[in-house]
This record gives structure tokens, sequence and C-alpha cells, in this order.
């Protein structure tokens, strides 16, 4: 069987959900096979968790070059292992770094690139929903091999049902002058607490211009950490200053599709749907009855979100 | 300090958005086209800079004949000059044949700074960056929320997942900005008046020495084989809170197995 090749993320040794997803994935395909590009003591980090969802062997890419250099360097590494092993296919995650590992990748071998798919069949058949979620696609690379990137939460991740214990392989590959040239001089970790991802979160809640000010977002944290889930925000909580940028859902933010999303104080412009209207179950709170999130709501609360939701927090907590 | 921006004209996101039924190509007949939104980011971005380092702001757009619309109005915003790629060849292209495409213009303009969006609404890609980078031999800073220029030294604030990096290369390179980077002016009636008298050179795949199969639907490297309607969700329950909604609330939760 040939290999699949999935290209890990992982922070600080912790595999991003994505990357279990698509280990799970390449199961079906072929044989699954990781790819851990990183600073020194990477692929060592995460070799246990890799064997349990599969990965019979690690390809790795391991130097300061690597770590310290915008993305060519791991472009140029996955390219020289494509070359040397020929795979049957190569998954990257849909995030910001694996869409343009991606990129560059195509370029170099002058193949076809699928970006932000949910699904691949062992033809090469790959299914991408477009347009805010009203389409769904199904697209094939006709050069070269299926070249992909995997919108997280496309599929639930499992352990392969035998561990396997992989061997790190270092990948061979040499780096031009061009591949140094955006060096990355500093690295700042913003405050998150231990709240889960947001595009790999099962429940997210979020907040719009209803939630009124960036001290009333607490109530929005509240509700989700009594559910485990990560905190969202629309466009306008986050243009008005409510909530950090990087937590808005939508067309110009994330695409989440967790298994319970909850709107409160969101109207639904088709922007905010783009981000959010694969979710599973869809929850809104808002007290404009007329409010377009409400279409696609599966259980929707006419009513102010400072009366409704102190009490769900409240049910909540006495249920324990 | 030359830049360069790209800009694509896209269909509004916030209409509905369909594909053809004959091609699986993007309907641009039906939905209204604008420009694509982090584009006017990068416009933005590149006029600053202009104010602060002079040179001079060039739009680079690869479209339809519809596109100029989108050339005028961004002209309109104060940049010098525009260069409209048009082809009939190049309906259909893929990523890579645009950034192909992309780049051979590019070259011959040779700016020190190539500005762009950090991402198409209408296919999100967020590759043709990288892939311009990666054609040119110049550096990629991409989804900059913060740009400094020093000479010829670019400093990029690159939003993570985790935070931000602080990421530094020397020009001429390529930027893509997303929209928290600044916020873009609207063009005043003498910028209207202005735009319409403003250079816009157009070239052909000729032009650029590119063979017509290389690109479009014929030299694409991926194709769409269907597409299909999402089934629309329907509405489910909804309730009016009479003082008991955060309990209905949380039933409808235990109901889902949620708690
Ligand atoms: C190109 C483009 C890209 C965009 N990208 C995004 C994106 O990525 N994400 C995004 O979210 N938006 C995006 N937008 C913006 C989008 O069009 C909307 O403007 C935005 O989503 C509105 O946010 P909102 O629902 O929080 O605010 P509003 O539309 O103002 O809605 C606020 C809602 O809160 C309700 N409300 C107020 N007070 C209360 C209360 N006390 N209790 C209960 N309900 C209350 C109101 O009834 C109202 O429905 C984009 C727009 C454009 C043009
Ligand atoms: N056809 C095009 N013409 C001009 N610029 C483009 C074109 N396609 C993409 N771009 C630029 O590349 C950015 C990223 O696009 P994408 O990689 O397709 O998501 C856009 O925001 C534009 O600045």
């Amino acid at each position: 069987m040939s290999e699949v090749l999935v290209v890990v993320e992982q922070v600080d040794g912790t595999l991003k959900k994505v990357t279990l997803e698509m280990l799970t994935l390449a199961r079906e395909l072929g044989e699954p096979a990781a790819v851990v590009m990183g600073a020194p003591g990477t692929a060592a980090s995460v070799a246990d968790k890799l064997g349990q969802y599969g990965a019979t062997r690690i390809y790795a890419a391991e130097s300061e070059e690597i770590d310290g250099y915008l993305v060519s360097p791991k472009a140029a590494a996955l390219a020289a292992l494509v070359s040397q092993v020929q795979p049957a296919a190569v998954l990257l995650g849909a995030t910001q770094e694996g869409k343009e590992i991606a990129g560059r990748v195509a370029v170099k071998l002058d193949n076809g690139l699928l970006t932000d798919i949910s699904g691949l069949a062992s033809d090469g058949t790959a299914t991408q929903v477009v347009f805010a979620g009203s389409t769904i696609v199904t697209s094939k690379v006709t050069r070269g091999f299926p070249l992909a990137t995997l919108r997280p939460n496309s599929l639930t991740p499992s352990p392969a049902e035998e561990a396997a214990s992989p061997e790190v392989t270092p990948i061979e590959f040499t780096l031009d002058k061009s591949d140094t040239r955006a060096r990355i001089v500093e690295r700042v970790a913003e405050a998150k607490g231990a709240r889960p991802e947001l595009t790999e979160a099962s429940v997210v809640v979020s907040g719009g211009r209803g939630v009124g000010s960036a001290e009333n977002f607490t109530l929005v944290e509240e509700l989700a950490d009594l559910l485990g889930g990560a905190v969202g925000a629309s466009r306008a909580a986050t243009d008005s200053g409510f909530y950090p940028h990087q937590f808005q859902v939508g067309q110009t933010g994330k695409t989440v599709s967790p298994q319970l999303y909850i709107a409160l104080g969101i109207s639904g412009a088709i922007q905010h749907r783009a981000g959010m209207q694969t979710s599973k179950t869809i929850v809104a709170v808002n007290k404009d009855a007329e409010a377009p999130i409400f279409e696609l709501a599966d259980f929707g609360v006419i009513g102010d979100l400072f009366t409704v939701v102190p009490q769900t927090v409240e049910e909540l907590r006495k249920r324990g | 300090m030359n830049i360069v921006v790209l800009v694509k004209q896209v269909p509004d996101s916030g209409a509905e958005r369909t594909l053809r039924e004959s091609d699986h190509t993007v309907d641009r007949e039906v939905a209204d086209n604008v420009i694509n939104e982090m584009d006017d980011y990068a416009i933005e971005e590149a006029l600053r800079l202009q104010e602060a380092h002079g040179g001079e702001v060039t739009v680079m757009t690869m479209g339809p004949q519809r596109a100029a619309e989108s050339i005028r109005k961004a002209l309109s915003m104060g940049p010098d000059k525009a260069v409209h790629i048009r082809d009939d060849a190049l309906a259909g292209s893929c990523a890579l044949a645009t950034s192909a495409v992309l780049a051979a213009a590019l070259r011959d303009l040779n700016p020190d700074l190539v500005l762009c969006g950090a991402e198409a609404t209408d296919g999100r890609v967020q590759a043709v960056p990288h892939m311009l980078s990666e054609r040119l031999g110049i550096a990629a800073l991409t989804g900059a929320r913060k740009l400094t220029v020093d000479g010829s030294t670019l400093t990029v604030e690159r939003q993570t997942d985790e935070g931000y990096e602080v990421v530094v290369a020397q020009a001429p390179a390529v930027v893509s900005v997303w929209d928290t980077i600044n916020e873009p002016r609207y063009p005043s009636f003498k910028g209207i008046m202005a735009a319409k008298k403003k250079p816009v050179t157009e070239l052909s795949l000729a032009d650029l020495g590119i063979e017509p199969s290389e690109v479009g639907a014929a030299g694409a490297s991926s194709a769409v084989v269907d597409h299909r309607g999402r089934p629309p969700r329907s509405a489910g329950q909804k309730i009016t809170d009479e003082g008991d909604g955060g309990a209905k609330l949380v039933e409808f939760l235990a109901s889902e197995k949620f708690v």
C-alpha cells in the first residue's frame, strides 16, 4: 500500500485535533505516515500519540532553520520528501500555515491543490463545502497526486485498532537562500487560558454586538466554561473591541464546525453564517424575533440575553 | 518605494453565490461583483506607505472585462495607475495558473513591495501570496496585522492561533494583510473623478509570453467534478422567554445530551 503523508501540527508536544483527523482519514486511504517539521526534539515528543493514531512511520525535519523561518523551509522539506517517497496523497491542516505550505509545494512540484476539503475518497475525489455552507462541491487534482488541506472538525478522530510504533526517518533536503528570507524574530503567546482551541472545540459559545461590552463578555465565557467550550465572537463584537480579533467567527474569521454552537446577541448575517453554518446543533438567544439567526437555529430563545444566559448558567450549575 | 497592490474582483460575499451548472465555475453573472474585501486593506496600507516614503502605487488585477469597474473603484482611493491582465483563455484558472500569470506581470514591473489580501472570499485559498513568493524567489510575510518599513527592512506582526509572530525580511517581498491592519479610506468625490483619467494598462497572455494552454480551464491542475446545493438548514423550535427561557434552554441541551 502506498503511503499517505500527514503533515503534523502540534503546540508544545500536543497534537492539534486536525492532525488526529488527518491520520484517521489517511488510514482509509493507505498507509499513514506522519511528517513532523519543527525544532529538534519535536518528533520524539509526539511519536507515541502519532503511533496510537496509526502512523507507521515518522518523517522528520528538525532544525533551527525549520523553526526559525516562515514556511519556506518546511515547504522545501516536504517537497523533497514527496519526490523521494511518491506518496498516494498528502494531507495538511486547512490552517494558515497548512495552506501556505501546501501552496508552495504545489508550485515547487507543479501539482494541483485542493483547499479546505471535508473529505477525500480513495479515488482522489474530495468534498468541499463552499459559499457560506450553501454548496457542496466534489473536486479532483488533475495534475499530480491529491494534495489537500483538511478543514478542522470535518470528521471524528479515532485511534487505530492497533497502535503502531513508528520509526523516525530524517528527511533529506537542502535549503537555498530564498528559503530563509523571512525570519521569525519573536513569538508572542497571547493569553488564552484553559479553553479549547476555537476551530477544534466541540462546543463554541459566541457573543455579538448584543453582548454590549468587553466586561459583559465574561457572561459568554462563563457559559462556555460550563460547557467545556471555546469562546467566539461576531465581527461587530471584535470590531467594537469587546473581544480579541483572533476569536472572530465567519467569512473573514475562523470557520468552526462544532457539535454545538450557541449564538448570543448575534443577528446571523450571511458573513457570520459562513463561519458556523456547518455546526451540528445551533442554539440562538436574541431579543429580536425576526433575527435571521433563528432561520438556522435548532433551538431559539427570543429574549434578553442578560436574563436568559444567567438563568442558563444557574440551571447548569444546579445540575453540577 | 514602488508598490504593486493585487486586487481581485469577487462575487459579493453578502449576496447569494452559486456555481454554474455547465462547468461548475463561479457564476459571476448573477452575483454582484466587488473588490475582495481584504484587498481594500492592502490598498490602504500601500497608500499609507506612499504617504510616508514616496514612490508609486500600482493596482494589478487578473480578471474578465467587468473587473475594470473594480479597478476604477480601487484607483478612486488614490493609487497612481493600474494593470489589468485580461484574456479569454484565463477563464477558469486555478490558483497555480493565477500565480504564474501574476508572477510574470510582476517580474516586468519589478516592485519593491507586493501587497495583497490574506485571502480571497470566493475560494479562500490563502495561497496566492506564497505561490508568488515561491515563483519570484522573494520573501513572503503573510497574515500581517501590522507592517513597519524601515529602509528596505520590512517587519510584520503575523496573527497566529496562539498569539502573534514578529517576522522580518528585506524588500523586495510579498506582504499579505488581514482586516485588522488599518481602516480603509472611502474614495472622495475628487478621487472618483481623478480615477477616470488614471492610466490602465491592459495585458494579454501574449504580452506576458504565456501559452493559453497553460492557464484557464485547459491548463487547470484541479477540477470541480460536481456540485450540489447543501440542504438548507431548517429552523427548529423557537420559544419566547417568559421567565423560564434559560431553564428551557438547558432542557434542550439535556435532551440533546450536551449536559
Ligand atoms: C466582506 C465582509 C466580511 C465580513 N466578515 C464577517 C465575519 O467573519 N464574521 C462576522 O461575524 N461578521 C462579518 N461581517 C459582518 C456582518 O455582515 C455583520 O455586520 C456582523 O456579523 C454583525 O454582527 P452581530 O450579529 O454581532 O451584530 P448585529 O447585526 O448588530 O446584531 C446584534 C444582535 O443582537 C441582538 N441583541 C441586542 N441586544 C440584545 C440583548 N440584550 N439580548 C439578546 N439579543 C440582543 C439584536 O437583536 C441583534 O440581532 C462581514 C462583513 C463583510 C462586508
Ligand atoms: N486574479 C487575481 N488578481 C489579482 N490579485 C489576486 C488574484 N487572485 C488572488 N489575488 C490576490 O491574492 C490574495 C489571496 O488570494 P487567495 O490566495 O486566492 O485566497 C487576494 O486577496 C489578492 O490580493
